[in-house]
């Protein structure tokens, strides 16, 4: 019954992981671009909602909602006045500008907040739990998995039933065919990014209320969202999903053996994919 | 262009230029200073010189993976660990000279790239470099594992270790210092060697075929390969060659530190993210660029340390604006005013008479 | 004034120059036909109108409007749709997404929906939920075409329409242009097929190296004319 319950932990862990993984996933499907700085943009919108929920004594959820917006002006701007200009064929750009980013908002967040542990309070929410079966479930970790779920009904909607989606789709395959169907590319690239925040800002939410956080751990969060999306393999947010429940199940396994192994566990879980599946579990058939 | 005789025969393929020659006596002239530094130099100075050494040759390794071979590692302090790890079992548990040890180090770390290439390898571009990431992660959660190096809380070299040290005694009594002191300048001494060596090393790979090779791998990928570049071997190499410079280093650096931990050893921001930013400020893809990129670290820390994170945060964003206004950097922007090279791999046509022709290619061409 | 306008338009691509000053007219209701060899120019033009080069914004005039300096989305929203060179459908999309992202910056009414075009080229309803790059050459080719159609184009941009196709395909997509012209559309074709092009033109115009070497009625040009203009040598 042990067992159960901590793989259960683990599933739920899982779909932590692929809140954090979605919006990587997102930008990744539509121009390529892989955010280096994708982790501590995370905890920036945790230390967004802490912010909030300090100064004006809100609920937490209602301060992510007054983030959101927020949390997609930065991405909008971020993409479209840095970003955008790091786009095109050689792959050093990108990655050494947002690797940049990355150390500028961690260091950022280390002047303005100290590198004090955190934590958004969330009242009685914390500790509510309810039996699930042979099981009982924290309240906070189903509500996390679910919200993982809803997002990612949520973005497969937008993306194949939406007007928005069909041209992320379309401008992804060939932007300059898209710009003549009337897109502009580097505001619809803006669009996506500000998206990808706002998911990144329901993770923030899970983040901060459930465990405690400081400015120095976005890129650990990076690498356990990058993980999840190789092993479901790229542009599959079902599958992104999978990968995260995956990385989730290992680590609560290791850490039920030793505790020191929890994220190592989660580490070799991912390598191990990588070794049968190369590809990830559910490949994208052109690429 | 002359039209009688066949000009095949007055036409000879040269890299090197004006500037050059002079540049490599000023080489010669600055090495032989640089041994001679800790004659009238302070300790504390000799000690920055080194960190500056080990800087560079972190640097020249990482921009050769980067900027020549496309490899966008950002798990470089992998091998910095792990060769400072290998270097410290040599030495605490088989008990080693320190200084053989690191040679020992960098074997390690060549031999760790083999695995650890093995899964990274599977991985393309962007994803690439977080692959290298992970894989820095796992070194580093294992041997936090190794209670008879310290586990996750590190451990120090033995005394003795370090004071017997091979030629510790000889330079300590040659000039007559404190063995603390003298394997500082022994230190730097190797640093000096290894800097050399590496940015030599490297000078010479882009000027051989294979760093044709490289450069027009890097340059386009299909094209370099119908012309029968092998992608996938010279990037093997390129590889495990640079595994094998960052893991000597590493354990160089660790022995002059003396005191490992995981955490430090391991440190994406000591070890990768200064020198990815040493070589965007200096110039990526040019060997003059890492040189520049170090010289200016060093100042920019010496004036800013007393300023904690802001130092970090004004260093990722002089990267952040290199790369989107300047990508070829200072060296780059240095370049282009005035045409000058001092390791100029560039392959150009030269008439008998010595005109430079306007043909050129090559790594920076 | 006419509809559409480039007055001493210039192309370069990095270092290479690909047009020296080509001035154009098209009048309303009128078709036109730019032909001329491969390297001519003549796609380089297309691309300039339709803003996917950017030039001088007084080069290209629609309605008297200076559109050279505006982005593609820009000229496509006032009303300029272009089927590209080699029909370009998005391999993700079906062929009804296809058609939808045509006005995806202009939506106004007028003749043309998914139902009219539907209607024009009956295949692709069958079609409509494969993927577009399943269908053959002449079906993809009305794709491209019912997706510059579904904005109400002002002036529709054919870009090599008939390369690649045999001439029975051909001739079923030049049978829809009767229609689209009745829709209001004005149309630039540029063709390498002579023969096509004196067909459904009203005027031509032919390019050498970047400039327009000869322009008239079909009626009006002669052969030789025509080959002068086109190879730059006499016959």
């Amino acid at each position: 019954m042990i067992w159960l319950d901590t793989i259960l932990q683990g599933v739920l862990l899982g779909g932590l992981y692929a809140l954090f993984a979605a919006g990587l996933s997102l930008v990744f499907g539509i121009m390529r671009l892989v955010n280096l700085a994708h982790g501590d943009l995370l905890v920036m919108a945790a230390f967004l909602i802490l912010v909030i929920v300090t100064m004006f004594g809100l609920n937490p959820f209602l301060a992510a909602l007054v983030a959101l917006p927020i949390m997609f002006a930065i991405g909008w701007s971020l993409q479209y006045f840095i970003l955008n200009r790091t786009l095109g064929d050689d792959i050093l750009p990108p990655l050494l500008v947002t690797f940049g980013l990355s150390i500028v908002i961690q260091n950022a967040l280390l002047e303005g907040f100290s590198a004090d542990s955190r934590r958004v309070p969330a009242g009685t929410l914390e500790t509510m739990s309810l039996p699930l079966g042979p099981v009982t479930v924290g309240l906070m970790p189903l509500l996390t998995f679910l919200s993982a779920v809803a997002v990612i009904v949520a973005l497969n909607q937008l993306f194949y039933r939406s007007e928005l989606g069909r041209a992320f789709r379309a401008t992804s395959d060939d932007a300059v065919t898209a710009g003549l169907m009337g897109v502009e590319p580097h505001r619809l690239f803006a669009t996506a990014t500000g998206i990808a925040m706002v998911v990144v800002t329901i993770a923030a939410l899970y983040l901060g209320t459930r465990a405690n956080f400081d400015p120095t751990i976005g890129p650990a969060r990076l690498i356990y969202a990058f993980e999840a999306v190789i092993i479901g393999g790229l542009g599959s947010l079902w599958g992104t999903l999978l990968g995260g429940i995956i990385i989730g199940v290992a680590q609560t396994v290791g850490a039920a053996i030793n505790p020191e192994w929890q994220i190592l566990s989660g580490h070799l879980a991912f390598l191990l994919v990588l070794l049968i599946r190369p590809r990830g579990l559910f490949p994208r058939a052109v690429d | 262009m002359d039209a009688q005789g066949p000009p095949t025969r007055s036409w000879s393929i040269e890299t090197r230029t004006k500037a050059s020659r002079g540049f490599f006596i000023a080489v010669a002239f600055l090495v032989a200073l640089g041994f001679l530094a800790p004659l009238f130099l302070a300790r504390s100075t000799v000690q920055d010189l080194f960190f500056i050494l080990t800087m560079l040759v972190l640097a020249q390794c990482w921009n050769l993976l980067a900027g020549y071979a496309g490899l966008v590692s950002v798990g470089q302090q992998v091998f910095v660990g792990f060769g400072a790890y290998a270097m410290f079992a040599c030495v605490s548990l088989l008990g080693l000279d320190p200084i053989s040890a690191i040679f020992l180090g960098g074997l390690g770390a060549a031999l760790l790239s083999l695995p650890t290439g093995f899964f990274i390898f599977r991985l393309q571009g962007a994803y690439f470099a977080i692959g290298t990431w992970v894989v820095a992660e796992v070194v580093r959660l294992l041997l936090a594992q190794w209670r008879a190096l310290g586990g996750g809380t590190g451990t120090s070299l033995p005394n003795s270790a370090t004071r017997d040290m091979w030629a510790t005694q000889f330079v300590s009594e040659l000039f007559d210092m404190r063995p603390a002191q003298a394997m500082d300048v022994l230190t730097y001494w190797l640093a000096l060697v290894v800097a050399c060596l590496t940015t030599g090393f490297i000078y010479w790979l882009l000027r051989t075929r294979r760093g044709l090779g490289l450069a027009a791998l890097r340059d386009n990928q299909e094209a370099a390969r119908a012309v029968g570049v092998d992608a996938a071997r010279l990037k093997w190499a390129v590889y495990i060659c640079v595994s094998f410079v960052t893991g000597v280093c590493g354990a160089l650096i660790y022995v002059q530190k003396a005191r490992i931990s995981p955490d430090a050893a391991f440190s994406v921001v000591d070890w990768t993210a200064y020198v990815i930013f040493i070589v965007v400020i200096g110039g990526i893809g040019t060997l003059e660029g890492p040189i520049v990129g170090v010289i200016v670290f060093f100042l920019l820390q010496n004036a800013l340390a007393e300023y904690g994170s802001w130092y970090l945060l004004l260093l990722g964003a002089m990267g952040i604006i290199i790369m989107l206004f300047a990508p070829r950097g200072l060296w780059g922007l240095f370049t282009d005013r005035t045409g000058i090279q001092f390791f100029p791999v560039r392959r150009m046509l030269v008439r008998r008479d010595g005109h430079h022709s306007k043909v050129q290619g090559g790594p920076n061409g | 004034m006419p509809l559409l306008e480039t007055r001493n338009l210039f192309a370069r691509y990095g270092d290479f120059q690909a047009l020296f000053g080509v001035d154009l007219v098209l009048e309303a209701g009128e078709t036109i036909a730019v032909i001329g060899a491969n390297g001519a120019g003549k796609s380089t033009l297309m691309r300039s109108i339709s803003g996917v080069i950017p030039n001088k914004p007084e080069s290209v005039r629609l309605d008297g409007e200076a559109i050279g300096g505006l982005s593609s989305a820009r000229v496509v929203a006032r009303g300029i749709a272009m089927v590209p060179e080699g029909r370009r459908l998005f391999p993700s999309l079906t062929v009804e997404e296809n058609l939808l992202m045509g006005c995806y910056g202009r939506k106004v009414a007028g003749p043309w929906s998914l139902e009219t075009v539907y209607a024009l080229f009956p295949i692709l309803r069958e079609r409509r939920k494969q993927p577009g790059t399943a269908l053959s050459g002449g079906q993809q080719q009305m794709v491209a075409i019912g997706r510059a159609l579904m904005s109400n184009p002002r002036v529709l941009l054919c870009d090599e329409i008939s390369l690649g196709l045999a001439p029975v395909v051909i001739r079923d997509i030049y049978a829809a242009f009767p229609s689209i012209l009745g829709s209001g559309a004005s149309i630039v074709i540029v063709e390498q097929d002579i023969g096509q092009a004196m067909k459904v033109a009203d005027r031509v115009y032919c390019m050498m190296e970047g400039r327009v070497t000869l322009t008239g009625r079909p009626p009006d040009l002669s052969r030789q004319a025509i080959h002068e203009a086109y190879f730059g040598v006499h016959a």
